[in-house]
C-alpha cells in the first residue's frame, strides 16, 4: 500500500516536472522543473524495489543516492549556464524563436 | 495504527505534489526555490516512510540542502547581473498538459502493474555481503559491487567543476559582509561538521550514512563558509587547488590503471595484441565484460581501428 | 504503557502542541520580525520537549546524548539564522508592523 501512494506520487511528480519544463520559460524554472522530474523518477525507482514485510532492495537505493549526486552537479552546471546566458542576452530565457521586438536587427 | 499509517502516507504524497506544483507554478521565483526546498525536505520524509533512510540523508543535504543554497546563491546573481524584469506569467496550456496526463494516466497503470514484482537484488546482495566488508548494504552496493560506477562519479563531478570554473571567468562581486554573529556561528560550526561528516563516512559500514552523505556535510560547511564570506587564501587557489581537485578521480584511474596493468590479459589494456575477433568482443555477457567494465574502452579503440 | 511512556507521550503532546502554534504564527503573523519571534521560540521549546519525550524512549544513554547535541545545534543554528534573517530585513529597509 505504502509503495503504490509514493510510486503514483512519483508518476505525478514526472508528470508535473514534464510540464514545467515543456511549458515554463525561465530557466531556473526549468531547472527546478527537471529537479523535480528526477524526484520523481527516484520515487519511483526505489518504491517499485521494495516488498512489503520483506528487508528492502539496496540495489535502487544506491542507485538514487547517486542519481542524486549527479542531479546536483547537473544543476550547478545548467546554473552557471544559465547565467551566462543571462548575462550575454539579458533574458533568462532562450528564444529558440526570436521576435522582431525581442532581437534588435543590427 | 495501520490508517494512521495510510493517512500519513497520503497526505505526504498529496503534500509533495502540491508542493511540486507551487514551486514550478507560482509567480515569483524567490517563493518557488523555497517551496523547491520544503520539497525536498518531504522527499527525505518519503524515504524514511520507504525504508530508505540511507536516500533520506542523501535527499535532505544534497537534494534539499545544497541543491536549494545553489539555485537561491544563483537567484541572487542573476538578479544582480541583467535579467531583475519579471518574465510574463506563463500562459496554462491546455494541450501539453492533456497529453501529458495521458502519458501520466499510462505511466500509472504501468507502474501499479509491476508492484507485485518479485524481490530484486535483495537476495544476492544479502549472499555476498560478507566478502564487501561492510554490513550496511546500501554502502555495499555503492562501494563494492558498484564500486566502478560510484568512484567514476568524481569525474562527474570534476566535469561539472571544470565547466563551471571555465564558464565562470569574471570573478564574483564583493558583497555586503555577512556580519559578526555568522562569523562567530561558523567558528564554532566548522569543526563540528568536520567531525559530523567524518561520523557519518564511518558510520555507513553498519548504518544508514556513508560517503555521499558525508561529501554533502563537507559541501554544506563549504557553502557556509562562502556565504560568511570566508575565502581561500589567494596562494592556495592556483595550482593547490587544481591538484586538491584531481587527487580524488586521479587516484581512483591510478589504481584502476596499476590493476589493468598487472593483468593485462584480463583486462584488455594492452588493446595491440587483441583483435577483433576475441569472443570477449563480442559477447556482451562473456566473463571478462563481467568483471572488468574497464575493458569496454580498449573494445572501442579496436573497433575504431 | 509504564510511567515513562507516559511521561515520553505527554512531551511529545507538548512538543507538537508548540510546533503547531509556531506553525499558526508563522503563518498568520503580520510582517517578517513578528513571524520570526513566532517561529523560533516556538520551534526551540517544542524541539526540546520533543528530544527529551524520545531520549526517554530511546533506552540508552548514548541516544539520548546525541539527540540532545541535535537539540543544541539547532538552538545555536536557529538563533543565528533569525539574527541573519531580521538583519537582512533591516538593512532592506522593511517596515515593522504597526497596528
Amino acid at each position: 500500500m505504502t509503495a503504490a501512494f509514493y510510486a503514483l506520487a512519483g508518476v505525478a511528480l514526472v508528470v508535473l516536472g514534464l510540464y514545467g519544463l515543456s511549458v515554463q520559460a525561465h530557466l531556473l524554472r526549468k531547472l527546478l522543473a527537471v529537479n523535480i522530474l528526477g524526484s520523481g523518477v527516484f520515487l519511483v525507482l526505489v518504491s517499485l524495489g521494495g516488498q512489503p514485510g520483506a528487508a528492502p532492495d539496496p540495489v535502487p537505493h544506491a542507485m538514487v543516492i547517486t542519481g542524486i549526486v549527479v542531479a546536483v552537479s547537473a544543476t550547478a552546471l545548467g546554473l552557471v549556464l544559465m547565467l551566462k546566458v543571462a548575462a550575454a542576452s539579458g533574458r533568462p530565457t532562450l528564444d529558440d524563436a526570436p521576435k522582431e521586438d525581442r532581437c534588435p536587427k543590427e | 495504527m495501520n490508517l494512521l499509517q495510510t493517512g500519513f502516507d497520503g497526505l505526504l504524497a498529496l503534500g509533495l505534489i502540491w508542493l511540486a506544483w507551487r514551486a514550478l507554478a507560482c509567480p515569483d521565483l524567490f517563493r518557488g526555490i523555497v517551496l523547491f526546498i520544503a520539497f525536498g525536505l518531504l522527499m527525505a520524509l518519503a524515504w524514511v516512510r520507504l525504508e530508505a533512510p540511507d536516500v533520506a540523508l542523501a535527499e535532505a543535504a544534497i537534494g534539499a540542502g545544497l541543491t536549494g543554497a545553489l539555485l537561491l546563491a544563483a537567484l541572487a546573481r542573476l538578479n544582480r547581473t541583467a535579467a531583475a524584469q519579471t518574465l510574463p506569467r506563463e500562459a496554462w496550456r491546455s494541450g501539453p498538459a492533456l497529453l501529458l496526463v495521458l502519458a501520466g494516466a499510462g505511466l500509472g497503470l504501468a507502474v501499479l502493474s509491476l508492484i507485485p514484482e518479485p524481490a530484486g537484488l535483495q537476495a544476492q546482495v544479502a549472499a555476498e555481503l560478507g566478502r564487501s566488508g561492510v554490513s550496511n548494504p546500501v554502502t555495499a552496493v555503492l562501494l563494492n559491487f558498484r564500486g566502478y560506477d560510484t568512484l567514476l562519479e568524481l569525474l562527474v563531478l570534476l566535469l561539472a567543476l571544470l565547466a563551471a570554473w571555465s564558464l565562470d571567468a569574471d570573478p564574483p562581486r564583493r558583497e555586503a559582509p555577512a556580519g559578526a554573529v555568522l562569523d562567530m556561528l561558523l567558528r564554532l560550526l566548522l569543526p563540528v561538521l568536520v567531525l559530523a561528516a567524518a561520523y557519518l563516512l564511518w558510520a555507513g559500514a553498519h548504518a544508514p550514512g556513508g560517503a555521499f552523505q558525508a561529501g554533502a556535510v563537507l559541501g554544506a560547511a563549504g557553502v557556509l563558509a562562502l556565504l560568511a564570506g570566508w575565502r581561500l587564501q589567494p596562494h592556495l587557489t592556483g595550482t593547490p587547488l587544481r591538484l586538491a581537485v584531481t587527487i580524488g578521480p586521479g587516484g581512483f584511474l591510478l589504481v584502476a590503471w596499476a590493476f589493468a596493468a598487472g593483468r593485462p590479459a584480463a583486462a584488455g589494456i594492452s588493446a595491440g595484441t587483441r583483435r577483433r575477433s576475441d569472443p570477449a568482443d563480442r559477447d556482451p555477457g562473456h566473463p571478462v565484460h563481467r568483471r572488468h567494465p574497464g575493458s569496454a574502452v580498449p573494445g572501442l579503440a579496436a573497433r575504431r581501428r | 504503557m509504564t510511567g515513562p511512556d507516559y511521561l515520553s507521550a505527554l512531551l511529545l503532546l507538548a512538543g507538537a502542541l508548540f510546533f503547531l502554534a509556531g506553525t499558526l504564527g508563522l503563518l498568520r503573523f503580520p510582517d517578517v520580525y513578528t513571524r520570526l519571534h513566532a517561529l523560533t521560540k516556538a520551534d526551540n521549546v517544542g524541539l526540546g520537549l520533543i528530544v527529551l519525550g524520545l531520549a526517554l524512549q530511546s533506552g540508552s544513554w548514548l541516544v539520548a546524548g546525541k539527540l540532545v547535541l541535535i537539540w543544541l545545534l539547532v538552538l545555536l543554528a536557529g538563533a543565528s539564522v533569525a539574527h541573519l534573517i531580521a538583519r537582512g530585513a533591516r538593512q532592506r529597509g522593511i517596515p515593522e508592523w504597526r497596528r
